[in-house]
């Protein structure tokens, strides 16, 4: 088994360093733009598994991403947590939560396709925020502040190398083909024996989780929640991460969260054009390359890494 | 009671105002099977233009009804022009492709209109001039029936069977039909189906248009983000009523203004807005075919 | 990590783009760091969105104050510089605008804001900072309580709220009153609860209590329902733009009787919005422009002269007796030592603002006059003037 893995400890060993290394060199600005692309892989990622891989057009993830956001800090502040060594807890907690809700997403809509569960995914997303937004125990329109700044640039990065081989491992293994089979063909998928039903609803309830997760880490590096920041808007955003690194490939999502990442930042003195060029931007990818960056592939042969011979 | 009375006509002006932007959406969708994100953004241009039509044909300094109409006019043209862009331009090319990239493309229009709205009008509300002054026209019982309200019934009405007339009366409504059942079909009986398209497209935005125009003149804030929520809640009507149904999106809008405002008035306001999400939710689940659509079964 | 493999050209390119962006905004940044022989405050409020004018008019009243500083040679021998941020009217950007503030321009103290929701989602921020911050116009309480670090230059909302109650009683001898609150603002959930407290003690009956959400423009659900009660009067107290609307609805439901509201209805767009429908409205506010003490002449002189002949509303005045006090504290502090500055101010006693006399009572709250303004021919008009009355 260890020999099987050994590419994987070994990428996994070289990034160790890599991640200290940034930490001792990055100072406050660049820090923060790190963390923010760190939470934007796994926020990418965690949509790439219900979008790009099993193909269920979800518009909703921004609700999940609160619901983990909100319920961690809510646990941080209930439970008075001071220490990072804590910071697990209520990211688990707030994970799970989202799972949660992706589970009461998918759930019912397991019978709708294409454009209709587009929009009851939206819908479900702006219930949430709503719902969130007239809850006073979390702020409601105020705000949620005074969270403990537990996570830094360290946790954000453990837990993005964590989500991204999680996924990895889950959907380049033979009961992960399951997966790219129901969004090639549903019918013929489930014709074929695969369980369509549970496989859509873990790929929501997964999705949701690591969404949930990145939450956490939102909520405990900023400090403040509020729901304009979990809006329709901000599910886009991250649909176009997917997009334009390419439905399906997980190298895509990583490039596509960073350049996302840092292309706002860049273009600063730009701001109010800032979503102007995010729009073209969408439109351009959808007119000339839909298949976006990666084109679905990823950079290493998947084959490599999993535990069937190469076929 | 009287209560009753005036919340229902507040329910049935907005009603009016949903039922025109539901009908954009579901003749669109009818041709192309497409949730034309972008549509409800087309209602806020149509508002927008209206606005600056007032300012710079100087109508703004002189109120009349007739100002207002020539005003609701040239947005309309400008929608319908609009519209046919964005459909050559943005979908047009992605017809063959899978249905993901066609929404997502509308919702990159939807954001291109909305955010450039923003950088090109700023983002700061502006105040719609008030080409016709608010006065009490009608006393129903206890209820108030404005002449911006009447003016909006009216209107909304002369549109839908303008609309019904060119589609169940002309040839062209015809080819429109031909194109919703099946457009290979329709097109190998020598529709062109690219300028039926087209046309479904310009219709639909001026329908739109004149909702914006009518709710700028009724509501004057007006901001680049206004065409968000009614365009969301339209959508919801359209398929409330069935969606590619046309007296099914009218009844669907009417039915979704006199809900939110009643939920609005007995409940609370600030749960205005989930209304349409909620109504969303139980229409997909219960009987996603609409009050008046029909059940398809999915044969494989 | 092994580095990516470019498929395509445009990547290639897009790469090379973002990377020559970030070097010049690296370039931006580097120019912003500070200087050590200038005072730098920060200030951030709502220059665009819903609330815009609130932002803009303290903006404009605190740069007319800073002018004059300099023209007298600075503070403590140095030039003193204001770094603006706008929040957009929205809270978390508020966080973000304070955070950059302190963080990346290293201001020795901030003024802001207006509105209490955007100082309170800020305040914690400032606090947890050390950095003294002045909201020239929030009047929530809880704004002050967040810490000790947080001042404010005007009165707080149990004053307004009972002083608009009890003019309402005794003045205007409303027996019905209906109120119209903002749900989801601080200020105005805090104004109505104080107004109905005194109120109610003064044997008014609160025969309807609505509400509705910043950015709503549909109101006459609830107007309706306020309607079928018969109310003498009706208190809103919201912000401008939605007011202006509320009152222009009502008044189409065939509404009649007057609005009374409180500073948050201050903004030159009032009228502009509401026209003949705010006619007769009385609201609290800070200053009235008829205040005929030669302090608030020469300011309202000196601010048309520099702002092409606009008279001054309340956040302005606000903006520029705040920005005072800050120098005023720094003067007396000697230093742009956070702890210093919050020392003077939290000691400032009688200082002569254009908005009264301002002394900090020990919740860092500022003990000040009220005026009562009624809206007459479009105009602002000074009704009459209230002190503080012990606690």
């Amino acid at each position: 088994m260890i020999r099987r893995n050994l590419p994987l400890l070994a990428v996994l060993l070289a990034l160790w360093p890599l991640g200290l290394g940034l930490e001792r060199v990055l100072n406050g600005y660049y820090l923060q733009i790190a963390v923010l692309i760190g939470i934007n892989i796994i926020l990418a990622a965690s949509l790439n598994l219900i979008n790009g891989v099993t193909g269920q057009f979800s518009l909703g993830h921004a609700g999940f991403l609160a619901v983990g956001a909100y319920v961690s800090a809510f646990t941080s502040l209930a439970l008075g947590l001071t220490s990072s060594v804590l910071l697990p807890l209520p990211l688990l907690v707030g994970g799970t939560a989202a799972a949660l809700a992706g589970l009461a997403v998918g759930v019912p809509t397991l019978r709708l396709r294409g454009d209709y569960l587009a929009i009851a995914t939206l819908g479900f997303g702006e219930i949430i925020r709503v719902i969130i937004l007239n809850t006073n125990a979390v702020g409601g329109a105020r705000g949620l502040g005074g969270i403990p700044t537990l996570a830094g640039f360290g946790a954000v990065f453990a837990c993005a190398v964590l989500c991204v081989v999680a996924l990895w491992r889950l959907v380049y293994s033979p009961r992960g083909s399951a997966f790219f089979a129901i969004r090639e063909d549903e019918v013929a998928a489930a014709a074929m024996g695969i369980d369509t039903t549970r496989h859509k609803i873990l790929a929501f309830t997964i999705g949701a989780f690591w969404a949930g997760v990145a939450g956490g880490l939102l909520a405990h590096f900023i400090g403040y929640l509020h729901t304009n920041s979990f809006t329709f808007l901000r599910s886009v955003e991250i649909v176009v991460m997917v997009v334009l690194g390419g439905l399906g490939s997980l190298t895509g999502c990583i490039l596509a969260a960073a350049i996302l990442t840092i292309l706002p930042e860049a273009l600063r003195f730009g701001a109010e054009y800032r979503m102007v060029i995010y729009a073209l931007l969408l439109i351009a990818i959808m007119l000339t390359r839909p298949s976006g960056l990666m084109g679905g592939r990823e950079i290493l042969p998947w084959r490599s890494w999993s535990s069937t011979p190469a076929r | 009671m009287d209560q009753l009375a005036q919340q229902l006509v507040n329910g049935l002006a907005w009603g009016s105002i949903y039922a025109l932007i539901a009908l954009g959406y579901t003749m669109v969708y009818g041709v192309l099977r497409l949730i034309n994100f972008a549509h409800g953004d087309v209602y806020m241009i149509g508002a927008m233009s209206a606005f600056y039509f007032a300012h710079w044909l100087g109508l703004a300094d002189a109120p009349s009804l007739f100002g207002f109409v020539v005003v609701m006019g040239l947005a309309m043209l400008t929608c319908a022009l609009l519209g046919a862009l964005i459909e050559r331009a943005a979908y047009r090319p992605l017809r063959r492709q899978p249905r993901w990239a066609m929404l997502t493309t509308a919702i990159g229009v939807s954001m291109l209109l909305e955010y450039g709205g923003q950088a090109l009008f700023g983002p700061d509300p502006k105040f719609f001039p008030q080409l016709i002054a608010s006065a009490p026209a009608l006393r129903l019982g206890g209820a108030v029936v404005t002449n911006i309200d009447l003016l909006i019934f009216g209107v909304s009405l002369a549109l839908m069977l303008g609309l019904r007339w060119l589609v169940y009366g002309t040839r062209v409504g015809m080819a429109l039909r031909a194109v919703s059942v099946n457009v290979d079909a329709a097109s190998l009986m020598g529709i062109n189906v690219n300028t039926i398209i087209a046309m479904t497209f310009m219709i639909g935005s001026a329908l739109a248009a004149a909702a914006g125009a009518m709710v700028g003149l009724r509501n004057p804030k007006i901001e680049p983000l206004m065409g968000l929520m009614p365009g969301i809640k339209a959508f919801v009507a359209a398929v409330l009523g069935g969606i590619g149904n046309f007296p099914g999106a009218v009844a669907g809008g009417l039915l979704m203004g006199v809900t939110e405002t009643l939920v609005a008035a007995y409940i609370s306001s600030t749960y205005r807005d989930a209304v349409a999400f909620v109504i969303l939710i139980a229409v997909l689940l219960v009987r996603p075919a609409g009050l008046f659509g029909t059940v398809t079964v999915e044969k494989v | 990590m092994t580095a990516p493999t470019p498929p395509l050209r445009p990547l290639g390119a897009r790469r090379r783009w973002s990377r020559l962006l970030l070097s010049l905004a690296t370039l931006l940044c580097a120019c912003s760091k500070p200087t050590t022989d200038e005072i730098r405050i920060g200030e951030f409020g709502s220059l665009t969105g819903g609330t815009a004018t609130f932002g803009i008019s303290t903006h404009e009243g605190l740069m007319l104050a800073l002018d004059e500083i300099n023209a007298s040679g600075g503070l403590l021998g140095k030039k003193v510089t204001v770094i603006t941020e706008d929040n957009q009217s929205k809270p978390e950007e508020s966080v973000t605008a304070v955070l950059k503030l302190i963080k990346q321009n290293e201001v020795a103290a901030v003024i802001g804001e207006v509105a209490s929701s955007r100082s309170l989602a800020a305040a914690p921020q400032c606090q947890a900072n050390k950095i003294p911050m002045l909201s020239p116009a929030s009047t929530n309480p809880k704004v002050t309580q967040v810490g000790d670090y947080i001042f404010r230059a005007c009165f707080i909302d149990p004053f307004q709220g009972s002083t608009m109650a009890r003019f309402a009683v005794d003045r205007l001898h409303a027996k019905r009153i209906a109120i119209l609150t903002d749900a989801k603002n601080d200020y105005s959930v805090g104004l109505t609860e104080f107004f109905k407290a005194t109120a109610k003690q003064l044997g008014a009956e609160i025969v309807a209590e609505e509400s509705y959400a910043e950015g709503d423009i549909e109101f006459k659900a609830q107007l309706t329902a306020i309607k079928a009660t018969n109310p003498d009067v009706i208190y809103a107290p919201g912000y401008y733009t939605e007011c202006a609307l509320i009152a222009r609805q009502a008044r189409e439901l065939g509404i009649e009787v007057p609005f009374l509201g409180g500073d948050g209805w201050d903004s030159p767009k009032t009228v502009e919005i509401g026209g003949k429908a705010v006619e007769g409205t009385y609201i609290t506010n800070h200053y009235s422009p008829e205040d005929q003490r030669p302090e608030v002449q020469k300011f309202i002189a000196d601010y048309k002269a520099k702002y092409g002949g606009k008279t001054p509303d309340a956040m302005a005045v606000l903006g520029y007796d705040a920005m005072r006090m800050m120098a005023d504290a720094i003067r007396r502090a000697g230093s742009t030592d956070g702890d210093k500055i919050r020392d003077a101010l939290a000691t400032t006693k009688d200082f002569s603002g254009v908005s009264g006399h301002i002394s900090m009572d020990a919740e860092r709250n500022a003990q000040k006059d009220i005026v009562v303004l009624q809206i007459r021919d479009g105009q602002f008009r000074f009704v009459e003037s209230i002190a503080p009355t012990a606690g």
